[in-house]
């Protein structure tokens, strides 16, 4: 018997056309407690009504620098954070007394991206990989766990009696992804799990990503601060600033045109990787304001070489471009009555 | 004018319960003001070059070989005064996690002013005043302000900030840093690239700039040595390096860049792990990954071949004009 036939999933309810999941107006704010009485001084707002939609079989990549949210917002889809307010709903059905937290994520599983501390370093790998399926009642938890290492490329009778700290990085990494494996989830999280990793190393792990994905029919949500790894790997990519996201496009779409001006700065900031052509001037000042009592109006305003006046009072809301609906963007130039003085006329150079 | 650094056959070994041959017979040279990348992937013996430029290797563990050179001085036989004048004076380093190398219960401004009294023996006025102008030229905000803050209080590009200036403020020959932009996000990271690319030019120095991103390494650097299993397997210009990479392993790193290639195609990946170095490599250490390998690689070191001046290529197949796939 091999991997494919012990990657059971849950039937599919909804029918091909039903979102595997949808988040509506995530919420998160951590109260940043202190003084004399540990009063709440200030709100972290990590995560602020952020909404999706993952659609089945596809892969979702989310870019962001540090603190926009990005790793949040995984967590809270799993419940490893509990959320504040919003809806989570997978195949359909809305997290809450139909579908228990516990069984989400027979449904939802998390690779992170520090390899090391998410394994427990008193447990041999198999017992690690079968750990899930253990809890969760599956019949023959260690054949399970040894069908999965066998299917990540890890050889079961050399590594099942192995601790993590033998391990390499990139090992470490397949153990990861042979446990989310074993609970034969639809969706998996893919929090920066290649990050971490050596480029050669990295190469291998996104090969075996892409074929988990073709062999099972899964469902990825991949995290990365790597723009070129998210192109590579993803269908969709949605961009998030300060615990917002704004925009959300196919990878083609936004690759040739970036329609929020954050989302072209982080653009060119990447290398050039052209020795003749480097890049001449940062495409942004400064670093990533404080998440803490972030900016009113539009959140990118502080940093924004197009900034209005309407940028300072009125947040914009995420909508579809004219012309490519699937193309949505959060900013004011792109909503001709928003009242900025160039709307309409997309982001000057 | 005498050579900014050269290096020759230095060999470096970490002894203790087990023995890890760090660097292989490593000579490599450096002309004043150049800057030089130096390329590889964990374990290859990239920061160990560093640290062993400035003597920062533990001696009771360490069995140093080879010759190391710096404007003429063999920096080996540098022992107490001497060897603090070097440090931070001649030679300085700015590290990946500037959380870390600052020190947290003195001001940013109070460090910088130390080194510069240390080793310039100003007042600690001038130092003070020294200071403020070098936080000035790192693009500090208001650093009449930053000059009091604690590291704690500033941003992360903030702090890799401060520890350039700490680390310019002697201007030294010499600049080495160790992934300094690891840790950064990438618009903060492009503007440190920018702004260390501006000072290497103002001050004229050399630097020498460890990372395993060829993106940054292309940024920032006009030449580039590849380091595999603690030996440079290839050395030329960025541009030779880039458009005309002769070693199965650096254009297996520039593949897994990621940087063009198709969404979805199979990614031409490297297989296998980097050996651990227990042992001297006695063959071409890349040849059990290598695709190219022949019963020749796996027979002995391969020895360099010369394609042009200052630009060589440690691998048998190196001269044979139809790249790798």
């Amino acid at each position: 018997m091999s991997a494919t036939d012990a990657y059971i999933p849950q039937p599919d309810t909804g029918g091909p056309a039903q979102p595997l999941l949808i988040v509506r107006a995530l919420q998160k704010h951590f109260p940043v407690r202190g003084g004399l009485l540990g009063r709440t001084q200030a709100r972290v707002q990590a995560v602020d009504g952020v909404s999706f939609e993952v659609r089945k079989g596809e892969t979702l990549g989310i870019v962001g620098e540090s603190g926009c949210g990005k790793s949040t917002t995984a967590k809270l889809l799993i419940g490893l954070t509990p959320k504040d307010r919003g809806e989570i709903i997978f195949d359909g059905v809305p997290l809450g007394p139909d579908l228990p937290l516990k069984d989400l994520r027979k449904g939802v599983q998390m690779v992170f991206q520090d390899s090391y501390a998410t394994l427990n370093p008193r447990l041999t790998i198999l017992a690690s990989v079968a750990f899930g399926a253990r809890v969760q009642g599956l019949p023959d938890p260690d054949g399970l766990a040894r069908k999965m290492m066998d299917r990540v490329g890890l050889d079961p009778d050399r590594f099942a009696h192995r601790y993590p700290h033998e391990l390499s990085g990139g090992q470490r990494q397949r153990v990861n992804i042979a446990r989310a494996l074993a609970m034969s989830p639809r969706l998996v999280v893919l929090d920066e799990a290649v990050s971490a990793l050596d480029k050669s190393v990295e190469a291998q792990v996104l090969n075996l990503l892409s074929d988990l994905r073709a062999e099972f029919g899964l469902t990825y949500i991949f995290i990365s601060h790597d723009l070129n790894v998210v192109r590579y790997i993803s269908d969709r990519i949605l961009v998030m600033y300060l615990g917002e996201v704004v925009e959300v496009a196919p990878v083609d779409s936004i690759w040739a045109e970036q329609a929020h001006p954050y989302t072209r700065s982080l653009f060119s900031a990447m290398p050039s990787m052209d020795p003749d052509n480097r890049t001449s001037e940062p495409p942004l000042s400064g670093d990533p304001p404080n998440p803490i009592n972030p900016p009113p109006g539009c959140r990118f305003h502080t940093r924004c070489r197009f900034a209005a006046e309407i940028c300072k009072a009125k947040a914009p809301t995420l909508a579809g471009l004219p012309g490519n609906a699937a193309h949505m963007v959060a900013c004011h130039l792109h909503d001709p009555a928003s009242g900025h003085p160039k709307a309409g006329q997309g982001v000057p150079e | 004018m005498t050579r900014l650094l050269d290096i020759s056959d230095l060999t470096i070994r970490f002894t203790g319960k087990r023995t890890v041959h760090a660097i292989n017979n490593v000579s490599l040279s450096m002309e004043q003001g150049e800057t030089l990348a130096l390329l590889g992937e964990s374990g290859s013996g990239k920061s160990v070059t560093l640290k062993a430029l400035l003597g920062l290797l533990p001696p009771k563990r360490t069995q140093i070989e080879g010759r190391i050179h710096v404007n003429g001085t063999d920096i080996r036989a540098l022992r107490g005064r001497a060897l603090q004048r070097y440090r931070g004076g001649e030679v300085s380093m700015v590290f990946q996690e500037p959380a870390l190398a600052l020190d947290p219960v003195y001001t940013v401004g109070h460090q910088i002013a130390e080194t510069v009294m240390r080793h310039k023996g100003l007042s600690k006025d001038d130092a003070m005043a020294v200071a403020l102008d070098m936080l000035d030229r790192v693009r500090i905000p208001s650093a009449n302000r930053r000059l009091h803050n604690y590291p704690h209080e500033l941003s992360g590009g903030m702090r890799q900030r401060v520890m350039i200036a700490l680390a310019l403020a002697c201007r030294p020959r010499l600049l080495l840093a160790d992934e300094p932009t690891t840790a950064l996000d990438a618009t903060v990271q492009i503007q440190i690239l920018l702004l260390l690319r501006e000072l290497q030019r103002e001050f004229g120095m050399g630097v020498i700039f460890v990372t395993h991103d060829i993106g940054v390494a292309v940024e920032i650097s006009e030449r580039i040595a590849v380091m595999y299993a603690g030996q440079i397997v290839e050395e030329g210009t960025t541009h030779q390096i880039i458009r005309d990479a002769r070693h199965p392993y650096t254009q297996g790193l520039l593949a897994a860049n990621l940087h063009d290639v198709d969404r979805g195609a199979r990614l031409n990946a490297i297989p296998g792990a980097p050996p651990a170095l227990e042992v001297a490599p006695m063959a071409c250490p890349f040849a059990p990954r290598c695709p190219k390998a022949m019963d020749a690689c796996r027979e002995g070191l391969p020895p360099f071949l010369s394609l042009a001046d200052r630009r060589r290529v440690a691998c048998l197949r190196a001269d044979e004009t139809v790249p790798a796939e």
